[in-house]
């Protein structure tokens, strides 16, 4: 009976599922959401929340752009420009130290009330407020007096540099010439939070408060929040209160958080989405022969770089760091490894009109000489160094090309020490590592994000250099109004740092990524925030 | 019976109890914290976010403090890292679709490996069970993240109607469910296969054979009863693994299930969200061991009597 009722079953259920499944002819994911003028947008991972003043991803940065609208926003084309956003203006006095922004009056949240100075006044207290304990609030330390009311030295907000002159008139005291302020305000934690929404469901030091909940939050951005599915998806659609809603090209973004960079690109194959957050280099290379149209490989703001532990012998010594750096072939890393990275030569990447100095490169000649000079001719005695790196596929790769690359250039053997994440971050932030794996991306477009950190006493230095000289130039750096004169320190300082080598500047990052032919507008941007309101997808022919 | 059924009562309850207090110390014990990030906290705010989660506190404190909570408030605590959010709720909106996808899952490995198990039992040595055990073997050595990735590319693509990952359409069930399905299919296929030709060589069956019982009878009427048990006792923690939810099959089909965040939760520190996850899924365990018993001691008329 059962050689009888098998082959019915499959000819009566699976041949006609089948034939219906392929069939079928359904419209894909993208079509329907071009038509719809949806963005599909892959964005690597549900965010860890919507508040601007807790996040720090840019995960959830890229939600907060489609919300939130700072003073300055981010234009679609330029990296430089700086278009006004809530404010019509921001402007600074002879030293660049007091901005006044003006607001522009038809400016309103998503829930039709007025956007006011006292938003941004209130929005910046929150941020600074100890209880709080955002993470970022030290991003507003260029205010004066922001980081004695943060660390709970004084609780009279009053000190801070932060008047609301009258509804529309924001003043900003800040604690120094600040040149570059205008590309500070573009990050979103600069961005004002509703203070009526936030203090309706909670107190401005609350921790937990629930003002970003779907059917609770409030933004004065081109968007405002339609549905969100935990570790499925979160749209946006238009915010009708926007200032400049007629001219939102796109009517909604829909944000998947697709951790699993394979299946993303699985899915913009399927058209099931219009940009990708990445591409492995196995896509990489397959698009560049079948789509080339369709990948996009831009330079980001950031940079890799190996740590090494300026505390341990020998890297103690500046002529083994910097022979170590100088047997570093960073193109044939590039070119092998890395997918349209670019051999760093410095830890900022160019950025404006600042190029960071032509220091870091590879001399294999020089790199014997100082190691020689250090007391380790041809690697004789060098001890057995570890290179720390975190279990991931890129950094395994390039710690065995680096591996062979000091071995065949200056006699010296390294080992692997492969780390679970958490473990990898421990041992960095403690110094316990003989060389480790890092990189770093910058919150602004200004070299100061990428130096301060090798100051003395940052949390981010982990390395255990200390130049007074650098620390120096930095401070000089912050007193200068003059941008020209100040980027020249900063050029400096760079140049210290990278002569003494406490890290071994690899690469400069890019992003490899995917987009669908039918998006107009999507500009290479260093920071990849391209505001999502310019943006239109065309049907295809 | 009922003696059975609170006698196992009482030890899942022991069992779970045991289970969240290793699991407290343990995640406790592991380098980092769910503080810990490329980008260090300065001191005050991690202070402060400390005092917020209460984790400022030594351990045995916040051990009894989870522990009044979880009993007098049914509280699971909140996740760490997101702002606001309780485990409890991570845990109601993910485990309803890791829940669907199981059952299907479990209905398609039942429907697939059960018949396949009998059939090569009945057919052994023959090209059909050789056929049989031969696509068991590759089911069970092949993992899912194989099998996975090779049907979205091969269905996923090929067919329009599928979508290769994503949890938008009822079709987008179809992929995740039968990658789940058919590995445990595979599983369920031997212990059918082993179980039938144990119950086939028996005594009675040779009995019911030689009274002219049609083959088709005997198979279905008197060995299967007793055949299907090695898989029944299988299916118990087989089918809480699956409601619980893959890792691997919701991040290779974009799935909004619960198993990833067991991977995530430990990978980010997530102490509450772990030791959620942790006991939830022992409770699941314990439940579906004691349901498997029970079937166990309906098709197995001695095991009543014991």
């Amino acid at each position: 009976m059962l050689r009888r009722v098998m082959p019915r079953c499959l000819l009566t259920f699976l041949v006609p599922l089948l034939l219906m499944l392929s069939s079928c002819e359904k419209e894909s994911q993208v079509a329907k959401a071009t038509r719809e003028g949806i963005l599909l947008l892959g964005n690597s991972n549900e965010p860890k929340g919507l508040d601007p003043h807790i996040v720090t991803g840019v995960i959830e940065a890229n939600i907060l752009r489609a919300l939130f609208e700072g003073l300055i926003t981010n234009d679609p084309t330029s990296d430089t420009a700086e278009p006004g956003g809530a404010a019509l203006s921001v402007t600074p006095d002879a030293t660049a130290t007091v901005w006044t922004a003006k607001l522009r009056p038809d400016g309103k949240w998503s829930d039709g009330m007025p956007v006011t100075a006292q938003d941004f006044a209130f929005s910046y207290q929150r941020l600074l407020t100890p209880e709080l304990g955002a993470q970022y609030a030290e991003m507003l330390y260029f205010i004066k007096g922001a980081e004695d009311f943060n660390k709970g030295k004084t609780t009279d907000f009053s000190t801070v540099g932060v008047e609301v002159l009258d509804p529309l008139t924001l003043r900003l005291t800040l604690r120094g010439p600040t040149p570059y302020f205008p590309e500070i305000l573009k990050h979103f934690t600069w961005t004002a939070v509703p203070q009526h929404v936030v203090l309706k469901f909670g107190t401005i030091g609350q921790r937990g408060n629930p003002w970003t909940r779907l059917e609770n939050i409030v933004g004065n951005g081109p968007y405002q929040m339609k549905s969100w599915r935990r570790t499925d998806h979160i749209e946006v659609e238009r915010n009708p209160h926007y200032w400049n809603a007629k001219n939102v090209i796109l009517n909604g973004v829909r944000f998947l958080p697709v951790t699993n960079i394979y299946t993303e690109g699985r899915m913009f194959r399927d058209d099931q989405l219009h940009v990708t957050y990445g591409a492995t280099p196995e896509v990489v290379d397959q698009m560049k022969k079948e789509r080339p149209d369709q990948l996009r490989q831009e330079p980001y703001v950031g940079t890799d770089f190996f740590r090494l532990n300026n505390t341990r012998k020998p890297m103690d010594d500046i002529r083994v760091r910097q022979a170590l750096s100088a047997a570093t072939d960073r193109q044939a890393l590039c070119d092998h490894v890395y997918r349209g990275y670019k051999p760093a030569y410095g830890i900022t990447p160019p950025m404006g009109t600042y190029d960071p100095p032509h220091i870091a490169s590879y001399d294999p000649q020089k790199a014997k000489r100082l190691l020689a000079e250090a007391g380790y001719p041809d690697g004789k005695g060098f001890p057995r160094l570890k290179v720390l790196i975190a279990s991931k596929e890129t950094a395994a790769t390039l710690a065995q090309a680096l591996q062979a690359m000091w071995r065949d250039t200056l006699g010296v053997e390294v080992e692997i020490e492969n780390k679970e994440w958490n473990a990898y971050l421990v041992a960095t932030h403690d110094l316990d590592y003989d060389i480790a794996y890092g990189g770093w991306v910058g919150d602004y477009l200004d070299p100061l994000t990428f130096l301060e950190m090798w100051s003395p006493g940052n949390g981010n230095n982990n390395t255990g250099w200390n130049n007074p000289a650098f620390a120096g130039l930095l401070q000089q750096s912050c007193q200068e109004s003059d941008a020209t004169h100040r980027l020249e320190r900063l050029h400096q300082a760079e140049a210290i740092l990278i002569e003494e080598s406490p890290v071994v500047v690899v690469a400069w990052k890019a992003r490899n990524y995917l987009v669908h032919p039918s998006v107009e507008g999507w500009n290479p941007l260093l920071l990849s925030n391209n505001p999502f309101q310019f943006i239109r997808i065309t049907p295809q022919r | 019976m009922f003696r059975l059924i609170i006698s196992r009562l009482g030890q899942g309850i022991i069992t779970l109890f045991v289970l969240i207090t290793l699991t407290f110390f343990l995640v406790r014990a592991m380098p980092g914290s769910p503080y810990t990030g490329e980008k260090a906290i300065p001191e005050h705010a991690l202070k402060r976010m400390k005092e917020y989660t209460g984790l400022d506190q030594p351990v045995p404190v916040q051990y009894f403090r989870y522990l009044k909570n979880l009993i007098v408030h049914q509280d699971l605590g909140d996740v760490i890292k997101k702002d606001g959010v309780k485990v409890s709720e991570i845990i109601g909106e993910s485990f309803p679709v890791s829940l669907g996808l199981g059952v299907l899952s479990i209905g398609i490995a039942l429907m697939v490996g059960i018949p396949a198990g009998v059939i090569a039992a009945v057919k052994k040595n023959t090209a059909v069970d050789f056929a049989c055990l031969a696509a068991a073997m590759v089911g069970i050595c092949l993992p899912s993240f194989v099998i996975g990735p090779l049907l979205a590319v091969t269905a996923g693509l090929g067919l329009k109607s599928l979508n290769v990952a994503g949890w938008s359409s009822p079709t987008d069930w179809i992929l995740p469910a039968v990658t789940l399905g058919l590995i445990n299919a595979a599983y369920l296929a031997r212990l059918a296969r082993g179980g039938m030709l144990d119950v086939l060589s028996q005594d009675y069956i040779r009995t019911a054979k030689a009274k002219g019982a049609p083959p088709t009878r005997i198979v279905i009427r008197h060995a299967l009863r007793g055949g299907l048990i090695p898989a029944v006792a299988f299916i118990g923690p087989a089918f809480a693994g699956m409601i619980s939810g893959s890792f691997v099959i919701e991040t290779i089909f974009q799935v909004p299930g619960m198993g990833q965040h067991f991977v995530n939760a430990a990978t980010d520190r997530e102490f509450f969200l772990i030791q959620g996850l942790v006991l939830f899924y022992g409770f699941l365990i314990v439940g579906a061991n004691l349901l498997a018993d029970l079937a166990q001691i309906a098709l197995n008329p001695r095991l009543r009597k014991s």
